[in-house]
C-alpha cells in the first residue's frame, strides 16, 4: 500500500451508495477523455450507416436521422477511470429505431467513429431500449469534445462503450475487440461487476 | 487536451529501463523520425494515446491498471534508444 | 552519469515539505527535501502522488524550478480553483510532511547548457518554472550563453519569480527578459500589453538563430500559438521544444 499523505482526500462526494457502482466515485463535472484530436465532420458530410459484412444495410444523413423518432432520457453513467455521473439526460435515437427493419443473426456490433476509435457490444446489449445515437446533452446539441454531432450511448456498460462522434454499427458475427478492448479493456464492460480489465 | 511525450515520461519509466522521451520514433504511417518528448499525447482517457504530430497516426498506447501494464507499439515501425550506462 | 538523463528505474520516493514560499496570490513554491534524491537536470519534472485513508490516488505533474541541490527539490504549484491536488498542495500540506514523489523524469525538455547556441525561452503563465530551473541553472553554473526569456501573465501580480527575475536580468547584460501582461497593466506600464503573436516572439527573440535552441512551456493553448508562431517565423521545429501543461486527468 502506498503511503498515505495525511489529510488528503481528493476531490470525491458521499453519493448515493445504491446508485454507485464498486470502485467508483461521484463527480458533479463531465471530464473530456480523448484520445485524438477531436473531429469536425461537417453536416452535409455526415452520415450513420448500419452494415453487415461490407454490406450497407441503411445509411441516414444528418437531416434523415434527426427526422427519425427521437427520445428524452435521464440516465446514470459511469467511466472506467472512476468517475459517475448521476442523472444525466440526453436526446437521442433509440438504436432500436435504427435497427427497425433489419434482419441479422449476427450476435454482436462493432461501433465506429469518426477519427478511428471503435468498440465492441453484444447487440442484446444494444437493443431492447438499452442503447441510443445521442445528439443532445442536458438540453443543448451535443459538444465536440463531449462527442458532437452525435455519440453512441449505452449507459449500462463504462462509458467508453459510448462511443463519440459514432458513425455507424457493423453487425457481427464475433466480439472483435475494439480500440481499448485490444488492449486490456474488459470485452464487456460492466461496472456493476466492475468489468474493467482482461480478467476481471 | 493535447500534451507532448514529456508528460508521460513517469509512465514510460515504469516500462522502459532508459529514459525514453529522448528516444526517436518513426511513424508508421508518414515516416516522420521524432523524438518521443515531441510526440502528441492524449493521456486524459482509458489509457495515454501517443500520435504523430505530423499525421495524427496512432504510435503507442498504454493502459495500465493497480496491477498491469498494457503496451502497444503497432504505429511505431523503429523505435531508436540509448543503449543502457551510456 | 554524464548524457544520462534518467538514472535507472524510476521508483516512489517520499518529499518532505520544508517550507512554502508564497509566490504570487495564486503560487507558492514548495521546498522539499528528498532523501535518496540524485539529482536532475534542469526541465525535468517529478510525478507527485498522493493516497487518501481508503486507497483513493491522485498523481500530478510537476516541473523543478530550481537545479540540482543534493537532496532538496523546489517544486512550483498554482492553485487551481477546481483542482484536486493543487488546492491540497497549496493550503493543507505543513512543513514536516510527506508526500510520494517519483523522477527526476524528462530528458527531451532538458537545458544545462552543455549545447552550445542562445537560450530562448517562452513562458505562460505556470510554464514559467521549468524554464526557471533553466536560468537558475545558468547564473549558478555561470554559463556564458546568451539567453532570452519572453514570459506571458496575467497581471503584474500574477508575474511568478519577478523580483528575482530582474535582479538576474539587472546584472546581467547577456540576459533579456520581456514581460507581456494580457489581462491588466500597471499606470506607466512600459512592457507587452497583449496576448503573445509572431511580432512580439519576432521583436522579443529574434529571427531564426540556427544555434538556439527554443524551449516553450504553459498551457496547452498558449504553447500552440506560441509554437506556431516560431514555426511561422521561420524556426526549425527541431529545435522548438514544448511542454504543454494540461489535465492529466490521473
Amino acid at each position: 500500500m502506498s503511503f498515505i499523505t495525511r489529510g488528503f482526500r481528493g476531490r470525491r462526494e458521499p453519493g448515493d451508495s445504491g446508485r454507485i457502482p464498486p470502485g467508483q466515485y461521484e463527480t458533479h463535472d463531465f471530464p473530456v477523455l480523448s484520445a485524438g484530436p477531436t473531429p469536425h465532420t461537417p453536416l452535409e458530410s455526415w452520415s450513420f450507416t448500419i452494415s453487415e459484412g461490407g454490406e450497407e444495410l441503411a445509411r441516414w444523413s444528418w437531416d434523415e436521422f434527426r427526422a427519425l423518432p427521437s427520445e428524452t432520457v435521464t440516465k446514470d453513467i459511469h467511466c472506467v477511470t472512476k468517475w459517475s455521473k448521476l442523472d444525466t439526460t440526453w436526446e437521442g435515437v433509440s438504436v432500436d429505431t435504427l435497427l427497425d427493419g433489419i434482419e441479422t443473426g449476427a450476435a454482436y456490433v462493432t461501433a465506429w467513429c469518426d477519427g478511428g476509435y471503435t468498440t465492441n457490444l453484444p447487440l442484446e446489449d444494444v437493443t431492447g431500449g438499452k442503447a441510443w445515437v445521442a445528439f443532445s446533452y442536458d438540453g443543448e446539441p451535443l459538444d465536440p469534445e463531449h462527442g458532437g454531432p452525435a455519440r453512441l450511448l449505452v449507459p449500462h456498460l463504462y462509458f467508453w462503450k459510448s462511443a463519440k462522434w459514432v458513425r455507424g454499427l457493423r453487425l457481427m458475427d464475433e466480439d472483435e475487440p475494439g480500440f481499448w478492448e485490444s488492449l486490456g479493456y474488459h470485452l464487456y464492460g460492466d461496472p456493476w461487476r466492475e468489468q474493467r480489465y482482461w480478467g476481471d | 487536451m493535447k500534451l507532448d511525450g514529456n508528460a508521460i515520461g513517469g509512465l514510460l519509466g515504469e516500462i522502459f529501463v532508459e529514459e525514453l522521451t529522448i528516444a526517436r520514433s518513426t511513424c508508421g504511417s508518414c515516416g516522420a523520425v521524432r523524438e518521443v518528448g515531441a510526440l502528441s499525447v492524449y493521456a486524459q482517457a482509458p489509457g495515454a494515446v501517443v500520435r504523430c504530430p505530423d499525421c495524427d497516426a496512432v504510435l503507442l498506447r498504454i493502459v495500465r491498471s493497480e496491477s498491469r501494464i498494457w503496451l502497444e507499439l503497432q504505429g511505431v515501425s523503429c523505435l531508436e534508444l540509448r543503449a543502457p550506462g551510456v | 552519469m554524464a548524457g544520462a538523463a534518467v538514472l535507472g528505474r524510476l521508483s516512489w520516493l517520499l518529499a518532505e515539505l520544508v517550507e512554502t514560499v508564497r509566490e504570487t496570490p495564486r503560487v507558492v513554491s514548495l521546498v522539499l527535501d528528498v532523501p535518496g534524491w540524485a539529482g536532475h537536470r534542469p526541465g525535468q519534472h517529478v510525478d507527485v502522488r498522493l493516497t487518501a485513508e481508503d486507497g483513493y490516488q491522485a498523481q500530478r505533474s510537476y516541473s523543478l524550478a530550481a537545479p540540482a541541490a543534493g537532496e532538496r527539490l523546489v517544486i512550483t504549484v498554482e492553485q487551481l480553483e477546481d483542482g484536486e491536488v493543487s488546492p491540497f498542495l497549496v493550503e493543507e500540506l505543513r512543513p514536516g510532511e510527506r508526500f510520494e514523489l517519483r523522477g527526476p523524469i524528462g530528458g527531451y525538455f532538458v537545458w544545462d547548457g552543455a549545447a552550445d547556441g542562445p537560450l530562448q525561452l517562452v513562458a505562460g503563465g505556470s510554464g514559467i518554472a521549468p524554464l526557471m530551473a533553466m536560468l537558475r541553472h545558468r547564473a549558478e553554473a555561470a554559463v556564458d550563453v546568451p539567453a532570452t526569456l519572453l514570459y506571458s501573465s496575467r497581471t503584474l501580480e500574477d508575474v511568478i519569480y519577478r523580483e528575482e527575475l530582474g535582479r538576474l536580468a539587472e546584472g546581467d547584460s547577456a540576459l533579456t527578459v520581456a514581460h507581456t501582461l494580457t489581462r491588466a497593466q500597471p499606470d506607466g506600464w512600459e512592457g507587452y500589453a497583449r496576448r503573445i503573436d509572431g511580432e512580439m516572439l519576432r521583436e522579443v527573440l529574434g529571427p531564426p538563430d540556427s544555434g538556439a535552441t527554443t524551449f516553450v512551456c504553459g498551457p496547452t493553448r498558449f504553447v500552440e500559438v506560441a509554437a506556431d508562431g516560431l514555426v511561422g517565423l521561420g524556426y526549425d521545429p527541431s529545435r522548438v521544444r514544448t511542454e504543454r501543461f494540461g489535465p492529466s486527468g490521473r
